[in-house]
């Protein structure tokens, strides 16, 4: 029998074609519609091409034509990288004690803790954050159970705000955060530890010198998992922020249904995914540096 | 100076699940600035004892006390003792320095101190320039000269190293040895030291503890333990030796003779306290105490079967007349030659020979 001689080139095939159709594809036609006209009644006029879609982020033209710079959409990006930094920030707050304690459970109780992380995944998203909905408005089991307390008077308000978005926000990438922390914690060498604490380290030392410093890949992990869906994040906003903070995946899915402008939620979207490979190349490369530096 | 730094006084410990005890009431006293040795075969208890002074777990029963002050419920990181741990585990996220610098650093020393202590401490186990390197970065063996750096850089009173030089090859090991010795002698510090390496054992330790089963077997300086083992297992554990079964046939004194296995020969010794004559005992002697002797009745005589030329040494086997094997360390001027398959016979004085019950 003789040796089948396969080139590298044709192992990686399936998964070059795999990234061409579901990757490069999509994100080309993207862009062209980007670049095209707006249909009056939705789609695109197809080879009619202009920059109108990117000028629209910034100007708005009134109705005598003039050109005049529009903050609003700016305006939302920035909430929106806002709503997800802040969810990060929680999700982070929450995540990172809630993986040392799982980390630190024998393993059988850790699995039941893993198995538990994991149950809300079992139940849709949109039917989570509905349950919020009832959770969090007027008069709900939030609202009265607050109210016992005398600390607040009803009602809270909380509904349809940009907190109750953040509620929902972290409440749906929690997981996110706390699986790959998780996994980090736990496959750090427990010698390591023992080795800190001979040393006379306490155990804040141990922690902030040896852990988290080991743990850094999957909090960065963790990090990353959340403040990008987070920042086009659809459901939570929809449903729980109301319509009075919009956040850019309601704005895109508004162009590609109520306002008819496929062009300008192309546009959107590309400018959201470009301004994510940036920060995350620049992630990237300070990691390189230091990795360099080492 | 043989005053007591580490007093273990009838430690006993048992983990959960286990059904045997790791320790079973261990008492020794490690003296200030010897260099001390825990030897035994796996699962003898030697890593537990270990652990125990280092404050990684508490003894069931029984105290441990540093300088004079029990230790109690003292966790590790109040404990002036450091410990080089089998793995190393230098952390991988800091340099060398870092990691020699990290204990004093805990021990809150100025910046300016630390980092001179790290320059000498590197300059100690000749890693000069190599303080900006990452641990992986390194070689096995320099990374236990950094692990070593590490835990001598806070001068703790006692420095525990678990079974450091198993993971070296052959040569580093020697190196690491003499290495090890030359750091406890310059920096006197007492060090325990385990390992299941006897001859590791006998070529660096003041003195040693031999162990089994959790159970202290015997303490002593090497020559002590290899010379006078006190009970068969020392005596297999450490060294070469050759075993007969014997029956006691007379007593005089501190001696007496015995007649070895079923053969004729009959053999001085000079101690043999505690046989009754007609008793049934083991004989044990080191090869290099047997000597060529006559072939005759009445005396130890067999058939050389092999004899290797070791240079220094002639390593002769053979097999005793009326039954049993010998082994013995000869001059290597011997012509191995005219020993092979020959009837030969073998001496050794009365005071080469342990005698135990059988």
């Amino acid at each position: 029998m003789s040796t089948v001689r396969t080139s590298p080139g044709l192992l990686a095939a399936p998964a070059a074609l795999f990234l061409i159709v579901f990757m490069l594809v999509p994100v080309g036609l993207m862009l062209y519609v980007s670049t095209l006209e707006r249909g009056a009644f939705g789609g695109v006029n197809w080879g009619q091409h202009t920059a109108i879609a990117y000028e629209k982020l910034l100007f708005e033209r009134d109705l005598a034509g003039q050109i005049a710079f529009n903050s609003d959409y700016i305006a939302i990006i920035l909430r929106s990288f806002r709503l997800a930094a802040v969810t990060t920030a929680v999700t982070l707050a929450l995540g990172i004690p809630t993986a040392l304690y799982m980390a630190s459970l024998p393993p059988r109780r850790a699995a039941l803790m893993l198995f538990l992380v994991t149950v809300p995944f079992w139940t849709n998203l949109l039917v989570r954050n509905f349950a919020w909905i009832l959770i969090l408005r007027n008069g709900g089991p939030l609202d009265s159970a607050l109210a016992t307390t005398g600390l607040v008077t009803p009602p809270l308000d909380i509904l349809y705000t940009p907190l109750a978005t953040g509620i929902g926000l972290t409440y749906s990438f929690l997981p996110f955060m706390i699986l790959p922390i998780y996994v980090a914690l736990e496959r750090i060498d427990r010698r390591l530890i023992e080795a800190a604490f001979d040393l006379g380290a306490d155990r804040w030392r141990v922690l902030s010198r040896v852990v988290l410093p080991l743990a850094a890949p999957g909090i960065a992990a963790g990090a990353i998992l959340v403040f990008v869906p987070c920042l086009g994040a659809y459901v939570s906003p929809e449903l729980l922020g109301g319509g009075k903070s919009l956040m850019i995946g309601n704005l895109i899915q508004a162009q590609f249904g109520a306002s008819r402008n496929w062009p300008f939620g192309a546009a959107l979207a590309l400018v959201l995914l470009l301004v994510l490979l940036v920060a995350l190349a620049l992630l990237a490369s300070v990691k390189r540096r230091e990795r360099l530096a080492s | 100076m043989n005053d007591t730094i580490v007093a273990i006084s009838d430690v006993s410990k048992r983990y959960a699940g286990a059904v045997q005890p790791a320790l079973a009431g261990v008492s020794l006293d490690i003296r200030r600035n010897e260099f001390f040795t825990l030897l035994g075969p796996s699962g003898c208890g030697k890593t537990t004892l270990l652990r125990l002074i280092a404050g990684f777990g508490m003894p069931d029963s029984g105290q441990i006390s540093l300088d004079g002050k029990l230790l109690g419920q003292t966790p590790p990181n109040l404990r002036p003792i450091n410990t080089v741990f089998q793995s190393y585990a230098l952390f991988p996220h800091m340099s060398v320095a870092e990691n020699i610098g990290f204990g004093l650093e805990m021990l809150g020393q100025p910046r300016e101190t630390v980092r001179s202590r790290v320059t000498e401490m590197l300059r100690l186990v000749r890693l000069e320039g190599m303080g900006e390197r990452r641990p992986a970065q390194l070689s096995g063996g320099q990374q236990q000269r950094v692990a070593l750096a590490r835990a001598l850089a806070p001068a703790p009173k006692v420095l525990l190293l678990d079974e450091p030089l198993s993971a070296l090859d052959l040569k580093l090991r020697r190196e690491m040895q003499i290495e090890l010795k030359r750091l406890q002698t310059e920096t006197g510090i007492t060090f325990v030291f385990v390992t299941h390496d006897q001859e590791e054992a006998l070529a660096m330790s003041d003195r040693l503890a031999v162990m089994r089963d959790g159970v202290v077997m015997q303490v002593g300086s090497p020559e002590n333990l290899y010379d006078r083992p006190a009970n068969l297992f020392v005596a297999e554990f450490i060294g070469e030796a050759n075993f007969w079964n014997a029956t006691c046939l007379e007593r005089s004194g501190a001696g007496g003779r015995f007649a070895i296995g079923t053969s004729k020969a009959v053999m001085p010794v000079a101690e043999a306290q505690g046989l009754a004559e007609g008793a049934k005992a083991v004989l044990v002697v080191r090869p290099e105490r047997i000597t060529l002797g006559a072939a005759e009745p009445g005396l130890l005589h067999g058939t050389v079967e092999t004899a290797v030329y070791r240079g220094s040494d002639l390593v002769v086997h053979a097999a005793l007349a009326g039954g049993g094997e010998l082994r013995a360390r000869l001059p290597g001027s011997i012509a191995a030659a005219g020993l092979i398959g020959t009837a030969t016979g073998f001496a050794f004085p009365a005071d080469a020979v342990r005698v135990f019950p059988a």
